[in-house]
């Protein structure tokens, strides 16, 4: 290479242009966790897919439901009792593992490359970071989660238009679904942040993760009758769909309750990798 | 200014840095010197508040670390461990560091410029050399204008040319009347720029001197001199400072507090005629390692290991 060619350094300039003014506050710590989101290839890949799992995925449940419709034979079992709102939300599972796993990545990446040594070098109060992490990830993973389920109930009511599941999305609490999908998707986004901050480690976080939100529900089938209903509907991924549910059985939460339970699921995982945060040597 | 007090860090039962106590005075460039395993980088880590220690405090300009509003602009730090994410640009690596403290683009730009790295800015830093990587370390370091900069390590598998790019840095840094403190292993290297020692091992503090200093403890500068008739040479010699030693029957005397050109004119004045005159210079090297050898974690051993 030859770009190393000067082996004299320019004396640095006198400290005079650095003002006092220079210093760290919360809005500069999102201000950099913001351009630290951006600035990583696996950002856009990862959250393009999300979006494409949304859009596509219940677009192709759409296109299935109506051709096996129009063929004539008798309904596939998969889509008994299928609305437009099920099956456009069809793909919401598949995105909430890419968003779940985009926030594990944004905080078990610095640890893995140890970038977190620069940043803490930089906000030695340490929690600025994790809360700027949780609240710049969250919010993006919400408004994409949000406009992806959106945008995903528009096409495939599109495509079911006229059939006897159509749906329009002025339709009662159609739209407040959809929020509600992005609020989940959101939260998990940021439960995704906590657990590779908590963890540290790009494997163990999303294992932790998939384990939460795929495995622990149907481990609940081990539990006996009376425990299992009992338990069920507060594990954060069953009260992550009651968020979004257009209806709610017996055995379910209703939407708001679902939002506070999975509320506190995030909170608690939050507290749990703030104390690591805090305690331990980075 | 860095100081520390009985700073301690241990980790289990092994106690990585011991009671530690130093004064970093700005305007010299301090060397910080031990073996492997010394402590150098838990020191490092613990002054800018990456580990805890485990008793005693370290301050810098009279406060902990993570008192200070604006960290970076107080001290610049390159660790040994790489502390960049490698799908990052350099210029993205610098300006993530930069809005946290609302400095300037322009800045960037200008510690880019310092460092060299115009060509590569916009290359991730997964695909840098070693060399490279350093210099976007010290980028990072010099981003915040700090009065105070630490560098562990910084020649480790450098080139020559990094070097003495590193050298050089180093001793303008500290002409501006900054702090600089560096960490290496290699006396040899510390000797061509550092004003000021601290010399570490296992965890402890062996020597808080200057370079000067130090030669002269180790020994100073000896001269070998052999001539037929070493008494006579010794009396020719002696006096207020010199010291004499060799052994009995030996045409061999070794001579500290006279320069060869003293001990050669003496001699001719008396007639006494010279086989042999060496200055010996006392190198750093070996006066490290002889206030290090007891603290050497791992050693080489000469003989072959036998089988228990």
């Amino acid at each position: 290479m030859s770009i190393i060619t000067e082996t004299r350094p320019r004396p640095a300039t006198p400290p005079s242009h650095v003002t006092s003014h220079v210093k760290v506050t919360g809005r500069r710590v999102l201000r950099s966790e913001w351009a630290k989101l951006w600035s990583l290839r696996s950002t856009w890949i990862t959250l393009g897919l999300g979006l494409v799992f949304l859009l596509v995925l219940g677009a192709i449940a759409a296109w299935q439901y109506k051709s096996s419709l129009n063929s004539g034979r008798p309904m596939d079992d998969d889509f008994a009792g299928a609305t437009t709102y099920s099956v456009a939300l069809f793909g919401v599972p598949f995105s909430l593992i890419a968003f779940g796993v985009l926030g594990v990545l944004t905080a078990s990446g610095e640890y893995t490359s140890g970038m977190i040594r620069s940043t803490l070098a930089a906000v030695p109060r340490r929690l600025p970071v994790l809360w700027s992490k949780a609240v710049v990830y969250g919010v993006l993973a919400f408004v994409i989660g949000t406009v992806g389920a959106v945008v995903g109930f528009l096409i495939s009511s599109g495509v079911l238009s006229g059939t006897a599941i159509a749906m329009s999305i002025s339709d009662d609490g159609v739209l407040r679904g959809l929020l509600g999908a992005g609020l989940y998707l959101g939260l998990v986004g940021v439960i995704g942040v906590a657990m590779g901050t908590l963890l540290r480690s790009t494997a163990g976080g999303i294992s932790a993760l998939v384990g939460t939100f795929l495995l622990v529900p149907g481990l609940m089938s081990l539990l006996p009758k009376s425990l299992r209903a009992d338990i069920t509907p507060y594990l954060p991924s069953n009260a992550g769909e009651s968020i979004f549910a257009l209806h709610h059985s017996t055995d379910t939460l209703s939407a708001g309750a679902g939002l506070l339970v999975l509320l506190g699921w995030t909170v608690l995982a939050l507290g749990g990798a703030a104390y690591r945060l805090m305690r331990s040597d980075a | 200014m860095i100081e520390a007090r009985q700073l301690t860090k241990r980790y289990g039962n092994k106690t990585a840095v011991d009671g530690v106590e130093f004064t970093v005075q700005p305007g010299a460039v301090t060397g910080f010197l031990g073996p492997n395993g010394a402590g150098k980088s838990t020191t490092m880590r613990m002054i800018i508040g990456l580990d805890a220690p485990t008793s005693g405090t370290v301050t810098v300009n009279g406060h902990r670390y993570a008192r200070h509003s604006a960290p970076l602009h107080e001290v610049g730090a390159l660790l040994e461990a790489r502390s960049i994410h490698p799908g990052r640009s350099a210029f993205d690596h610098l300006m993530v560091l930069a809005y946290t403290h609302g400095i300037s683009r322009a800045r960037v730009d200008e510690v880019i410029e310092m460092t060299g790295l115009q060509a590569v800015a916009r290359k991730r830093a997964g695909a840098f050399s070693l060399g490279m990587g350093q210099r976007l370390g010290i980028a990072a370091a010099l981003l915040g204008d700090p009065q105070t900069i630490m560098l562990d390590e910084p020649v480790n598998g450098l080139d020559p040319e990094g070097v003495l790019w590193i050298r050089n840095l180093l001793i303008g840094l500290a002409a501006e009347g900054r702090t600089v403190f560096v960490s290496s292993h290699l006396m040899s290297e510390m000797a061509l720029v550092a004003d000021h020692l601290i010399v570490v091992g296992r965890g402890r503090v062996l020597a808080d001197t200057t370079v000067q200093d130090m030669v002269l403890q180790a020994g100073g500068d000896t001269v070998v001199v052999a001539s037929a008739d070493p008494a006579a040479l010794r009396r020719v010699l002696a006096g207020p400072g010199v010291e004499i030693t060799g052994r009995p029957g030996s045409e061999e005397l070794s001579v500290t507090g006279l320069s060869a050109r003293e001990i050669g004119l003496k001699a001719a004045e008396h007639g006494i005629a010279l086989f042999e005159l060496t200055a010996k210079t006392v190198s750093l090297e070996q006066a490290f390692m002889e206030l290090t050898k007891d603290s050497v974690e791992y050693h080489a051993t000469s003989t072959p290991v036998r089988a228990a």
